[in-house]
């Protein structure tokens, strides 16, 4: 591709591409989580098909990112008219192509629930309570191909923020929207920005922290692998706004499709004259570096991402100083989440008062979450900044499976706490979620029924941050191990009341003594279940019984089955 | 970046007192010298601070949570809780947390008695056992697992980095590491590597910050626990740096189990290197001299004092009586005290009336002594070791601090860490070199070439400092004239480097804001040495880069009391001070104190000795903790020299290769078992404390002095040194206002005239000593002996790291030997490749003198045609073929040059057998 040498020539390329793709019939193929089951085949399948039928001028198979709707993948949307078909399968592509992609005739057998009434998106309740705005382009561009994002509006806002407006006023506009990190700590995004460039450096960084390791967490992946531009984009604006002329995207290296299509992305948005030196005629430049991580969990931590970055270990660092006084190589740095960055475009797009017309008082926007665990509708969701767990887990998610009674969510991932039924209608924003013993985290949402253990839960998440943590200081180095000795005990029918005191003061101790976020959230699911489910702690300990039939000590051998019944 | 700026003050209030504090300090900082003891596992004042173990914990109101105190800044207005009920509760838990993964039976510990943990669970009455009791095992092999200087227990450690950060922050060698992660992490080294094929340069400091028993001396384990052992505050006996080091004793045994060294302590702040820390095992050795002995049939017997001090005496005093002040000598020793420097050059000026007097500094720092007296008034280190920090360039030539100097080579890495920049010359590739933003690696011997050119390339930009030339110093024009001689490029040509680099070089140091010298024996021990050291002063005169902090002219002396040995007049020419024998006025004054006339005879140094004894002129001689046959260069002709003797005396602790040629051998005390004083390199005089007995029937030196004294016909006696040291001050000027109660705790540096003085950090501020500071006019001459067909190659020795000069102290200690046991060369990889030579086979180094056996290590270290080897092995002596050409004004031998030819070895000629 030529390079764009003006945001008016960017303009007219994005009209020219719009108009050339109305009306084509296209193949949308989920061409990320999908290929675990087989989606390479099935585009596969498509393209031959369509080839042999003679379509290929009208019809076009693309590869996408993520649809959403993992729970039912493969995954393939067909346009024009938004058909969603799930669990395909090679040998029924044929069948797809001459009557649906053809004809336009929905086919019952891949519609959701096999419900001919909700073979189109807007039918299907997964995604009626759903607002797609930073996922509006996941799932309809090749992420591989620039045009594609162009063509939906992509880098028209950063076009707009690097030529016709003032660094301050881009910061003043991401200030006006009220948006706060969607990497789980809620920071404003505006104010960080402005206390970085509020300290002076030799340079300025910024950083995308794409080291999403929550347990059942994929938000950030799916933004990467399904529209990489808009977190380009957003990184533009930001490094135009801070004044900054490097930036770093580190992603984890288990993410492979995802640091393939960045690396994509920077190239050809390099080749547009969108990234690199003068960017469309500006005499704005930046350079973004793409760093894969080695697999800790505690790299997601700012600080030790710093470190990381520099080539040191992975450890965390005391704050003070924030990074955005002292951050990469001791210079002012900003660290924002993927989603943030995605989310940025649209605030200088529509603009901050606009943008920040949707969600709550404190928590403005849309957040995206994964949705997991005992749920139907398993997959990919964005939803309003204040929609409530009942919508998330009954609207969108579809309820529980076999209609088993709902016990629990647990938000944030192992930082994160358990929210139990009786707060199903806590609309969720960064406050509410806190005053329960939660935290929105980056968005892991996972949703458990009685057939889950919750000190096993519990335990699971203290395992998992006792084998992240970095292991600089002791609380989380060696505190999360004594926490996870006593849930074995619990688990193993060992504990004693004692032991619930002790997890209540260790988790205090390590909440309030350790270095970094790891440790001090590190706690929370221990905490938050002994304080909505202590009665089930208490089964474990005085009863000698685990109600959901998980722990295996605490189950009569005669009646293995008893899983699932009620307790 | 030399002068800290002032720094604003902040006012805050801890624990109800309020406190001043410079901006910029801790909260830790601030409570810790207002005596408030916050507990800390991972804080050591020379690191980082980290705030990993939690402990300093502290509450500042309207602050939230729970800040630690190591790296929170005390800001003005800030009321600081060090210890509440909460926090307290909080440091139980966070110590019961960290007692669940120490596992040790404390009581069986050598650590009990200095174990932070063990006070901490003390004072917070944390139960050990509060997350369930444990066994410990068998230490699981490590990294350390069969290393004889350090051993490591995992089982005990808590995991609070200070060992990993000290290696990487202070020592930089990052020879330890942190593996895996979470409760996983473990201390260990680069992929588990056994320590001594680790960057580890054994200087211990892990073991000095571990706050645990899980580093510690392999050596100690055993011997008795910290609790039981007595801390004596003494000085290290190996260089010239001088640190302060605590003899860990049990008097039970009467033996040194560990060397500490206290945090804070100047000059080294608890650091210590290898030799230091681990070179102790010398003072136990059964090896040690224990009763006098008298050689008959050429084989020496035991012998009681009386018969010893009445033989050696009696041939002295007839040999003088007989042959006159000539025909005996005294060597003095720099490895012993200023009181036994003082009594041994008193002794040989009233009882032996000679002045047939000299110590080591000959063989090393000599031409510093005579050139920078020439050229400032006084030849010793300018700066001080505390000042090395803030240096901006730092200009190294011939020296290997990070070897030769280790701790001042950890003050010159505080300053590379500030950004300070490093020009090195040398002909070889050192650790210094490897770090520089220049490394000129000249030719051997061309030092004064590759100085006049820096000079003239100074002089040609404009960048000497005119104003200082023309008020502080003398003789420039013709110094400027000599200059015209010079040129960067026949300087680049016959010093074999590029002539820009010789520019930049020389730009760095005039444009350092301050530049500082330091130099070694790379400079001194050539036939030009004091010549070199002149032209030295040349350069810092020129750029007025002296006389200021940070700033000066730095010779790093090399033994542990040169700087005293000298100090005292252990010399021909000089008394204490410097004060010159050919000066009436004083030879009146020390006659009158002494109660004898002061000889008058002129006096040599110790080659003059050498070819004296040789010629048989020289017919008695006392050799006092020296070891000429291993030390002075052509070893045969002074083997030869030395035979000829009529009557030798050595007063040694060992059975040194001279005391074997002795007639009469008393056996002497090691520094820690004798009271006095030692002078460092940056003039500083410390004091020395006895630690344990000695063994047998040796004495202490200062009282053999004073028995072969009386023996020779000349009582004397003192009470104790102290008694010794306050006659020596009331009769030298710059030591005059010193005493044992001033120097009790952190010694003082000369000059320091009055009892009042504070003593003097930096030389020559204002005013030379000598008034106006005067240029030399320095030619360039050729080294004695040059490559040449038959003799190839050039041919340097020095010291290792590990090793210290002739080795007999060192290589007692086992975890030295283990490191380095036998000798090496040193060769380019292009000249190993010409001669089929690898790394590890053995070669034959020959000279005109004869030949030694050795291993090469082949390598990038020496320049193309460059040998390098130590002298510290006595069955592979460097000093067999070194070159017995001399400085003509000092008499220092020409060990940095002479020519060389190597061949690989034969098959049978293996000495490591």
């Amino acid at each position: 591709m030529s390079r764009i040498a003006s945001p008016d020539e960017l303009a007219s390329l994005r009209d020219r591409l719009a108009s050339a793709a109305e009306g084509k019939k296209r193949v949308l193929v989920c061409s990320t989580g999908c290929l675990a089951v087989g989606a390479r085949d099935i585009d596969t399948a498509f393209r031959d098909g369509v080839a042999a039928a003679g379509l290929e001028a009208e019809v076009e198979v693309v590869q996408t990112g993520c649809h959403g709707l993992c729970a039912m993948a493969p995954v393939a949307v067909i346009e024009p008219h938004d058909i969603v078909y799930g669990r395909n399968r090679v040998k029924y592509v044929p069948d797809v192509i001459s009557e649906t992609v053809q004809r336009g005739e929905v086919i019952r057998r891949f519609c959701y629930q096999r419900d001919p009434g909700m073979a189109h998106v807007d039918d299907i309740p997964f995604y009626e309570h759903q607002t797609k705005r930073v996922l509006r382009n996941v799932g309809r561009i090749d992420p591989r191909r620039i045009e594609d994002a162009i063509q939906r509006g992509g880098y028209q806002a950063a076009a707009k923020a690097i030529t016709t407006m003032q660094p301050d006023e881009v910061v003043a506009e991401v200030k006006t929207s009220a948006i706060r990190g969607r990497g789980g700590g809620g920071f404003p995004t505006g104010l960080k920005w402005e206390i970085c460039k509020s300290f002076p450096g030799d340079d300025r960084y910024l950083i995308c922290n794409a080291d999403e390791g929550d347990p059942g967490a994929f938000m950030d992946r799916a933004l990467l692998e399904g529209d990489p531009h808009s977190v380009i984009e957003g990184m533009i604006i930001a490094a135009y706004a801070i004044e900054a002329t490097k930036g770093f995207i580190y992603v984890r290296a288990e993410y492979p499709i995802a640091v393939r299509h960045i690396r994509i992305a920077i190239d050809q948005a390099i080749e547009a004259g969108l990234l690199g030196s003068d960017i469309l005629g500006s005499g704005f430049s930046l350079d973004i570096e793409v760093r894969e991580g080695a697999g800790a969990f505690v790299c997601g931590e700012e600080t030790a991402m710093i470190a990381s970055l520099e080539g040191e270990r992975g450890i965390a660092r005391s704050k003070p100083p924030y990074p955005a006084e002292k951050g990469y190589l001791d210079q002012p740095t900003i660290i924002n989440n993927v989603e943030t960055f995605a989310n940025v475009p649209l605030i200088v797009g529509e603009g901050g008062a606009a943008f920040g017309e949707s969600g709550t008082e404190g928590s403005k926007g849309t957040k995206i979450f994964a949705l997991a665990g005992q749920v139907n509708n398993t997959g990919l969701v964005e939803v309003p900044m204040g929609a409530t767990i009942r919508d998330i887990v009954f609207g969108v998610g579809g309820g529980m499976p076999r209609n088993r009674e709902f016990k629990a969510v647990q938000m944030g991932g192992p930082s994160g706490g358990c929210v139990p039924a009786a707060h199903l209608d806590l609309p969720i924003d960064y406050d509410s979620l806190r005053e329960v013993g939660a935290i929105m985290g980056s968005g892991g949402m996972i949703v458990m029924d009685n057939t889950t253990c919750i000190v096993d839960i519990a335990r699971f998440f203290i395992t998992f941050c006792a084998e992240e943590s970095c292991g600089l200081c002791a609380p989380c180095r060696l505190g999360t191990v004594r926490l996870q000795e006593i849930l074995d005990r619990i688990c193993e029918g060992d504990g004693t009341m004692a032991d619930l005191d002790a997890l209540e003061r260790l988790g205090d101790v390590v909440s309030r003594t350790s270095l970094c976020g790891l440790g001090q959230t590190a706690p929370n699911p221990v905490l938050s279940t002994l304080r909505h489910f202590r009665d089930e702690y208490e089964a474990h300990v005085i009863d000698k019984t685990c109600p959901a039939g998980v722990c295996k000590a605490l189950v009569p051998e005669k009646e293995p089955a008893a899983a699932g019944k009620e307790a | 970046m030399a002068v800290a700026t002032e720094r604003e003050t902040v006012t805050l209030t801890i624990d109800g007192l309020e406190v001043a504090a410079s901006e910029g300090a801790t909260i830790l900082d601030v409570a810790l010298a207002a005596g408030i003891d916050v507990p800390r596992l991972c804080f050591d004042p020379r690191l980082k601070p980290v705030g990993a173990c939690r402990l300093c914990i502290v509450d500042i109101e309207g602050v939230p949570g729970l800040p630690t105190a190591c790296n929170t800044a005390a800001t003005d207005g800030m009321v600081v809780h060090t210890e509440t009920d909460e926090l307290a509760g909080m440091r139980k838990d966070l110590l019961e947390i960290i007692l669940g993964d120490h596992k040790v039976i404390c009581p069986s510990c050598d650590k009990n008695g200095d174990c932070a943990l063990m006070d901490y669970s003390y004072r917070y009455q944390a139960d050990q056992f509060a997350y369930g009791v444990y066994q410990p095992g068998p230490i699981v092999p490590n990294f350390a697992t069969g290393n004889e200087a350090i051993a490591f227990d995992p089982q005990l450690c808590i995991t609070c980095g200070r060992c990993v950060r000290i290696c990487d922050e202070v020592i930089m060698a990052s020879a330890l590491t942190i593996t895996q992660r979470a409760s996983k992490s473990e201390v260990t080294t680069p992929f588990d590597m056994p320590l001594n094929e680790t960057s580890c340069v054994l200087c211990g400091m892990c073991i000095s910050t571990c706050p645990t028993g899980a580093m510690y001396e392999r050596a100690a384990l055993g011997q008795g626990q910290c609790k039981d052992l007595e801390k004596v505050r003494s000085v290290c006996p190996y260089c010239g740096v001088g640190c302060v080091i605590e003899l860990n004793v049990n008097r039970d045994t009467n033996r040194i189990v560990r060397v500490t060294s206290p945090i804070g302590c100047v000059p080294n702040d608890g650091n210590l290197c290898v030799k230091g820390k681990f070179g102790f095992e010398f003072v136990h050795s059964p090896e040690r001299l224990t009763t006098p002995l008298i050689k008959e049939n050429g084989a020496f017997r035991e012998a009681s004092w009386d018969e010893a001090l009445e033989l050696a005496g009696r041939k002295l005093r007839e040999i003088r009586d007989e042959h006159g002040p000539d025909s005996i000598a005294f060597l003095s020793s720099c490895r012993c005290t200023n009181e036994e420097n003082y009594l041994m050059q008193k002794v040989a000026r009233t009882a032996g009336a000679t002045n047939n007097i000299d110590q080591c500094a000959t063989t090393c720092h000599a031409p510093t002594v005579a050139g920078l007296a020439s050229s400032f008034g006084s030849g010793a280190m300018t700066n001080s070791i505390g000042e090395i920090k803030d240096v901006d360039t730092l200009f190294i030539i011939g020296s290997n601090p990070t070897e030769a100097h280790p701790i001042i080579g950890l003050e010159m890495k505080k300053a590379l860490q500030d950004g300070a920049k490093l020009v090195v010359c040398d002909p070889r590739r050192t650790w210094v070199a490897e770090h520089a933003d220049i490394h000129i690696q000249h030719r051997p011997g061309t030092d004064n070439m590759l100085i006049n050119a820096m000079m003239r390339h100074i002089v040609d930009s404009g960048l000497h400092d005119a104003e200082f030339v023309e008020a502080r110093t003398e003789h420039f024009a013709a110094f400027a004239e000599n200059l015209r001689g010079f040129s960067v490029e026949t300087a680049a040509e016959v010093c074999d480097v590029e002539a820009d680099l010789i520019r930049r070089a020389a730009e760095m140091y005039a444009l350092g804001d301050p530049s500082a010298i330091f130099y070694t024996l790379g400079i001194t021990e050539h036939t030009t040495g004091t010549e070199n050291v002149q032209n030295l002063a040349n350069l810092a005169m020129l750029c007025g880069q002296i006389g200021k902090a940070s700033s000066g002219v730095n010779p790093l002396r090399g033994q542990n009391n040169v700087q005293g040995g000298c100090d005292m007049g252990a010399m021909h020419g000089d008394f204490p001070g410097y004060q010159k024998v050919t000066n009436e006025a004083v030879r009146l004054k020390f006659g009158e104190a002494w109660d004898v006339e002061i000889p008058t005879n002129e006096g040599g140094r110790i080659p003059d000795f050498i070819e004296q004894a040789g010629e048989g002129t020289l017919r008695g001689f006392y050799v006092f903790g020296e070891d000429p046959v291993l030390s002075e260069p052509n070893q045969a002709k002074v083997i030869e020299s030395l035979e000829r003797l009529e009557f030798l005396v050595c007063q040694e602790i060992f059975m040194s290769e001279t005391a074997k040629l002795a007639d009469v051998v008393l056996p002497a005390t090691s520094f820690a078992e004798k009271d006095g004083t030692f002078t460092n390199t940056e003039r500083r005089v410390q004091r020395v404390r006895k630690a344990v007995d000695p063994p047998g029937e040796a004495k202490p030196d200062w009282e053999i002095l004073c028995l072969m004294s009386t023996a020779m016909g000349h009582p004397l006696s003192y009470r104790d040194a102290g008694e010794i040291f306050d006659e020596m001050a009331g009769l030298t000027p710059s030591y005059g206002g010193m005493s044992f109660e001033r120097i009790d705790e952190v010694g003082l540096q000369w000059p320091c005239p009055t009892p009042d003085h504070a003593g003097t950090k930096f030389l020559h501020e204002g005013s030379f000593t000598r008034g106006l500071g005067a240029f030399q006019v320095i030619d360039y001459r050729e080294a004695a002996e040059l490559p040449d067909a038959e003799y190839p190659y050039v041919l340097s020795t020095g010291r290792t790291l590990y090793n210290y000069n002739i080795g007999n102290m060192t290589q007692k200690a086992s975890a030295i030997r283990q490191k380095q046991r036998r000798s090496f060369v040193e060769m380019h990889e292009r000249d190993a490749a010409e001669l089929g030579v690898a790394d590890g086979d053995y070669v034959v180094v020959a000279t005109r003198r004869g030949e030694v056996t050795v291993r090469a290590k082949v390598g990038q270290r020496t320049r193309p045609g460059a040998l390098w080897m130590p002298f510290h092995f006595v069955d592979q002596p460097a000093n067999r073929i070194t070159n017995d050409a001399f400085d003509p004004v000092t008499r220092t031998a020409e060990y940095k040059v002479c020519a060389a030819r190597l061949a690989p070895a034969t098959a049978t000629a293996s000495v490591d057998a």
